[in-house]
């Protein structure tokens, strides 16, 4: 201890006891704090239930992974890299911060070996913190990055908050800093045994300029340091809740909380079984009490990056969608409608509001936000829920209406007749060369081929299914397609929010899945694909064909012909193959064992795959938009250095053979799908019943 | 304002392949899906957008059988607040005179400021509404793409005529309005709407509750009868092109300047 | 026989085509029938009509009353109520005024009503056997009608092959003083006229027509690219203008303009009688559908079948293509 120097708890602030004003900053700053938490937390108790505290370890596992390892950080090398460091030094000042206040004095936890290295390390901790601080307020000012831009439509800027806070916590290490540097500064002055601070650490660095100061300079700057380390301490606390940095706070819990089961949607109810539907009064979202409170925790941990809106296929091409105003938007409404101070404002309908139809339709469901967001924040339950309340009052777009009831109708989005759902089975050229058994009247098989509506119905795609029905014929699969049974799979039916009539389409396929006898499920749409794995329950398990032919290729029962010389192949990954269901590798190592394989990655690939525009219900929706999403995808191919895009997705194929077009890249780009580009390039046995004749590629 | 909407199911066109039966007499009817009238179902939508902005209510009715409930169930869904099965095996084979003189009955047993109906069903025929109009001495007004509520005495309307443009009318209630298609966006219905309405009772009324007189009605009093269906012979039509896409283009570029398609 | 009427509208002081086309169909009802026509509305315009009616008709009945300026048909209806004899055949044109007039007048006559009619067959006795279509046009029917009790009949515009003159120096017979005061609770206000739009789509003699087979907003760039190359413009069926992906003013047919072009290309069009009632003039119409059962290859004078989208683009290089090697 300093001679004289005495602690900020004996020493007087003006006409204050230390002790006492300290005791009234931190009370009151608790206070403060408490019920503001309890304001937030008010909305989250009048939510609708959430089930979210299941598989414990498994959630604090997720806790390790994102909220202490901040794994999805990196994503973004600069941002990531220095929010690292920021928040390790948060970790790492905590104790240091907790010990100021309780203490009451600088007497840090500073017991023998351990606390001097503490010391040190923290020392360093505050440097690193204030520096990044600077950095990153020079980058917002200076260098702004495109992503934290505000759209005029969204309101103004945030930059002046985002410096504020930067400034606040630049602040905090600065007092503290002062406090500790003053102190050994005047250690120093009275030749007293130096507690040695670390070298060139900020403290450090603040010693040496005030070792000449005066003693009461020295006294004065070590009481201020300390009120102001506590007044901006408190005033922090008390602020977060107030913007994004309340993610400082809640991100723990966001994270714990966050989604386990992915690809799975959320039901209409909690708890609520599809039976006992008919007695939910209202469905969907329509007011912000609607959401769960999970979702509206989701609105106070969102931490304003823009990573999300920065991954957005639909945000890149204009239309009115951006995930990461959806979240601020929400935030502010429940700010507004629970607000601190005052009373909470009744429920105010969200679509005309704060969100508009269109920005609700916008969603690929593509999944690149949440893939992005550092703090798990979910987006397609709450874009599904939307549009559940939509649905149930009647606010379908027209373009909507007429697939939805052909769906309804006919059990396709096109109006097509069951009993021609097959009849792509029929062209002459293939009927000759393989028979597929449509598992009607009794018929079974071990396999079940789904081929959903798309790949029976439209001309051009009708040419996937042939090419992975020879697929399976050749490699001595049983399988049978359902024909006229089949209905669409409803993927995209409970993605557009009506729910009602995907569980009509489900129950009917279901039903007709269990008479097939079929002991597993193969299909080439990553969209029926998932719905058969996370939306329909029962089911025997389900494979994408691509995950069979890598299989098949690895026993060595599929070979390949050379690959063609001039071409240079792109695997663009479906989004319902890829980041839903994380099949990456098994279409590549198809592509790869074929010999020659000239093949690229473009810079978008695995996770960060750019969305083709959407599948199902959306090739109908008609959005308002700048240009096409596919248009975007095949340009990055063509960056990428290819000429031919490979695909493993029907609605992946439509959207972009319809961008090479509208790209002018025709002649320049071709698309081929997956199945087609193996049962092109397959080896095939040649029979004694002579058989088609080899041919390559 | 209490609003009639008098609908129709009908084959639905965009869902079903029109074809002629084997036999060659009518069309096949074995794979149809049905649904409500284009047109009707807009102007349900223009009944029920109406009494939201001054209050009443919408009673959907039709002529027809236990099949042809499913519209009114699935036009209550979206919001009207009655349905009425109006059906008797004496109404069988009745022309659209028939139709209009078994509605006539029914709205007689009612009140209605405002009539609806389609501009037209399936056939095509476009009588219906004018004729029931007639027989109620109600004035009327066909092809209308716009309502504008006056007050308890009138309306104005605007009816779509050639060219694009519009003859606007004001009309007397109660009046009779066939309504075009285009004339509002209508809400969707979901299948959970058509959950929701599955077990409301529809009443039925037929001949004798309707005070109708039999000679007036079916098959005996129709003065138009279809006699069958038929694909017409196919007269001489196009010449069609034939060649590969290049020869095709070439020769309709010979045509085309030829014909003085270059300007 | 009941006589033969024929409703003419006017415009302007003259006849509306239909004219001739209403007297084609009376003659194919009964040939032996001479047919009366029935024009009302107000002078000049209504003298300036019955006088060009002279050439075509042997015998016009006009109505003129000052309730008649514009015609509005629950007026006019209450006018022929007066003036026609019982049992008597009306024939009018299936079009707004017609479908306005027809099914109410019919109740007042107390005759036989159908609409919409494509072809006569014939009259067995009292029994007249029509052609009609249902299902939007994908399939014909015969229809008998009883015409004991006179009848109402509208006729599709078009259907009909307009006669050549009929009758030289016919009469023509104010029948305005049978008519009396006219009242109707529904009274004509004004007429809006469709927007100019940018491009006037009747003053020009070639037109790239499209239609839903266009698919999508994006592609309609297609078709402006080959009216550009050709020095033609676009024009479109409904459901192009009901989707929002050009205005109305393009639109061709019953509800849109009537055009008059030279060449006419119908591409992605089914050939919905409503569209081909909009084009007049019997231009050479080329049809391009991927459907080859399309109605249009009925009608067109040319047909290809195609995929348009892949179709017009090339079709448009090769205009370009003549087009820059003509200049030189």
């Amino acid at each position: 201890m300093v001679e004289g120097f005495r602690s900020p708890a004996e020493s007087t602030y003006w006409w204050i006891q230390g002790h006492t004003l300290f005791l009234m900053i931190h009370l009151l700053g608790l206070a403060c704090f408490l019920y503001i938490a309890a304001k937030r937390l008010r909305p989250l108790l009048r939510a609708q239930a959430d089930v979210r505290f299941d598989r414990p370890l498994q959630r604090l596992g997720k806790v390790f992974q994102f909220w202490l390892g901040q794994w999805r950080h990196p994503r973004y090398p600069a941002a990531g890299v220095i929010h690292i460091f920021v928040f390790a030094g948060f970790l790492l000042l905590a104790t240091r911060a907790f010990s100021l206040i309780l203490g009451f004095s600088d007497n840090s936890v500073s017991f023998g070996l351990m606390g001097r290295i503490y010391d040190q390390v923290r020392e360093y901790a505050t440097t690193v913190v204030f520096f990044c601080m600077v950095i990153l307020a020079v980058r917002r000012l200076v260098f702004k990055p495109a992503r934290y831009a505000v759209p005029p439509k969204f309101g103004r800027g945030h930059t002046g908050d985002a410096v504020f806070l930067l400034a606040l916590i630049a602040i905090l290490m600065l007092a503290d800093s002062l406090f500790e540097a003053s102190k050994l500064a005047a250690q120093a002055q009275q030749g007293q045994p130096a507690e040695a601070l670390a070298f060139l650490s900020l403290p450090w660095m603040l010693e040496g300029a005030l070792f000449a100061a005066s003693w009461s300079t020295l006294h004065t700057i070590y009481l201020g340091g300390y009120l102001a380390h506590d007044l901006t301490f408190f005033f922090l606390l008390c602020y977060r809740p107030f913007g994004i940095q309340f993610h400082v706070e809640t991100s723990l819990f966001s994270i714990f909380f966050a989604k386990l089961d992915h690809g799975t949607l959320k039901p209409v109810r909690w708890g609520i079984p599809d039976e006992q539907l008919d007695q939910v009064k209202s469905f969907g979202v329509k007011t912000f009490d609607d959401f769960t409170w999970k979702h509206m925790l989701d609105f106070y941990s969102c931490a304003d990056c823009g990573r999300c809106s920065d991954n957005c296929p639909a945000n890149s091409v204009g239309r009115p969608l951006s995930p990461r105003f959806l979240t601020i938007k929400a935030r502010d409404y429940c700010f507004t409608h629970y607000p601190v101070v005052g009373k909470a404002g009744n429920g105010v309908a969200l679509i005309g509001s704060i969100y508009s139809e269109d920005e609700i339709w916008s969603c690929t469901t593509c999944g690149a936000c949440e893939q992005e967001c550092p703090l798990l924040v979910e987006y397609i339950d709450k874009i599904v829920d939307l549009r559940r309340g939509m649905v149930d009052e009647g606010k379908v777009p027209q373009s909507l209406q007429k697939p939805l009831k052909a769906l309804e109708s006919r059990g396709n989005p096109y109006g097509k007749m069951e009993k021609k759902k097959a009849d792509w089975t029929k062209a002459k050229e293939f009927h000759d060369d393989c028979q597929v058994t449509i598992l009607d009247s009794g018929k079974t098989a071990e396999t079940l081929y789904f081929v959903d509506s798309v790949t029976s119905y439209d001309d051009r795609m009708q040419a996937i299914g042939r090419a992975t029905a020879k697929i399976l014929d050749r490699v001595g699969t049983n399988f049978g397609i359902l024909g006229a049974a089949e209905k669409d799979s409803g993927h995209e039916v409970r993605r557009f929010g009506e729910e009602i009539l995907f569980m009509a389409l489900r129950d009917s396929n279901s039903e007709a899945i269990k008479a097939s006898g079929a002991q597993r499920i193969v299909t080439a749409d990553p969209h029926a694909y998932n719905a058969l794995k996370h939306d329909y329950k029962d089911l025997p398990p389900v494979e994408h064909i691509s995950e069979l032919i890598a299989r098949e290729v690895k026993a060595g029962k599929i070979s390949f012909h050379p690959a063609d010389k001039d071409k240079v192949y792109t695997y663009h990954d479906p989004c319902y193959l890829g980041r839903h269901n994380h099949v990456y590798d098994d279409p590549r190592s198809v592509l790869d064992a074929i010999p020659g394989m000239n093949r690229v990655e473009m810079m978008r690939s695995r996770d960060r795959s750019f969305c083709c525009g959407g599948g199902g219900l959306m090739l109908f929706y008609e959005p308002k938009e700048e240009e096409r999403i596919g248009v975007k995808r095949v340009q990055m191919a063509a960056e990428a250095g290819a000429n031919v895009i490979v695909t493993a997705c029907p609605f992946c194929m439509t959207n972009i053979e319809d961008a090479i077009k509208v790209a002018g890249l025709e002649g320049k780009m071709t698309a081929i799908d997956l199945t087609e580009l193996v049962e092109k390039q397959m080896v095939r046995e040649v029979s004694n019943e002579s058989e088609t004749a080899v041919h390559g590629g | 304002m209490e609003i009639l909407v008098c609908v129709r199911r009908v084959p639905d066109t965009s869902e079903n392949e029109i074809q002629l039966n084997a036999a060659g007499n009518d069309i096949e009817r074995d794979d149809l899906v049905y649904s409500i009238n284009e047109w009707d179902n807009y102007a349900v939508e223009e009944a029920l957008q109406i009494v939201s902005r001054i209050g009443g209510t919408v009673t959907v009715a039709t002529v027809g059988g236990e099949d042809d409930e499913e519209v009114l169930r699935r036009e209550m869904a979206m919001g009207a607040t009655h349905g009425v099965l109006i059906s008797d095996d004496a109404f069988a084979g009745s022309d659209a005179r028939g139709i209009a003189t078994i509605l006539k009955a029914f709205v007689q047993k009612g009140k209605y400021d405002l009539i609806l109906t389609g501009v037209q069903a399936e056939d095509g025929g476009a009588l219906v509404g004018g004729m029931l109009a007639a027989m109620l001495d109600y004035p009327f007004a066909s092809l209308v793409n716009s309502i504008e509520v006056l007050d308890q005495k009138a309306l104005k309307i605007s009816r779509e005529i050639a060219g694009g443009n519009k003859e606007i009318n004001e009309i007397d209630l109660p009046c009779v309005l066939s309504i075009q298609t285009g004339i509002n966006e209508p809400r969707y219905v979901g299948m959970r709407g058509i959950r929701q309405v599955a077990s409301i009772p529809i009443p039925t009324l037929g001949a004798p509750e309707l005070g109708l007189d039999p000679q007036s009605i079916g098959v005996s009093a129709a003065k138009i009868q279809r006699v069958d269906y038929f694909t017409p012979a196919m007269g001489k039509g196009a010449e069609m092109l034939q060649g590969s896409r290049e020869e095709i283009v070439e020769k309709l570029f010979e045509l085309v300047a030829a014909k003085g398609g270059l300007k | 026989m009941s006589r033969i009427f024929a409703y003419i509208v006017h415009k302007a002081g003259v006849a509306d085509d239909s004219a001739m086309e209403l007297a084609a169909a009376a003659r194919k009802l009964d040939p032996t029938a001479s047919v009366t026509a029935i024009i009302a509305g107000t002078a000049p315009d209504l003298d300036a009509v019955s006088n060009g009616l002279r050439n075509s008709y042997g015998e016009t009945w006009k109505i003129n009353n000052e309730a008649l300026g514009y015609p509005n048909a629950e007026l006019v209806r209450q006018a022929m109520v007066k003036v026609l004899p019982a049992g008597s055949i009306v024939l009018v044109a299936h079009e707004h005024f017609g479908i306005d007039l027809a099914p109410g007048l019919s109740v007042r006559l107390n005759a036989a009503c159908v609409s919409d009619v494509l072809a006569i067959d014939g009259l067995t006795g009292s029994t007249l056997k029509v052609v009609r279509q249902e299902f939007g046009g994908q399939i014909s029917a015969h229809v008998n009608c009883d015409i004991s009790g006179g009848a109402v009949i509208t006729v599709r515009p078009g259907a009909f092959k307009p006669l050549e003159t009929v009758a030289a120096n016919g009469n023509v017979i104010d029948k305005s003083s049978e008519v009396g005061v006219l009242t109707a609770k529904r009274r004509y206000l004004g007429m809006v006229v469709a927007e100019a739009g940018d491009v006037d789509i009747t003053k020009h003699s070639v037109l790239v027509s499209i239609g839903r087979g266009i698919q999508e907003k994006d592609n309609v760039a297609i078709a402006e690219e080959l009216a550009e190359a050709l020095g033609a413009a676009v024009s479109c069926s409904r459901p192009v203008v009901d989707a929002k992906w050009l205005e109305k003013s393009r639109q061709v047919g019953t509800s849109g303009k009537t055009v008059k072009p030279k060449v006419y290309l119908a591409c992605g069009i089914s050939g919905a009688f409503q569209h081909l009632a909009g084009i007049k003039g019997n231009p050479f119409l080329i049809a391009i559908n991927k459907n080859p059962k399309a109605p249009i290859f009925q009608v067109a004078d040319v047909g290809i079948v195609d995929d348009l989208l892949e179709f017009l683009p090339e079709f448009t290089n090769k205009v370009r293509e003549m087009r820059s090697v003509s200049t030189k």
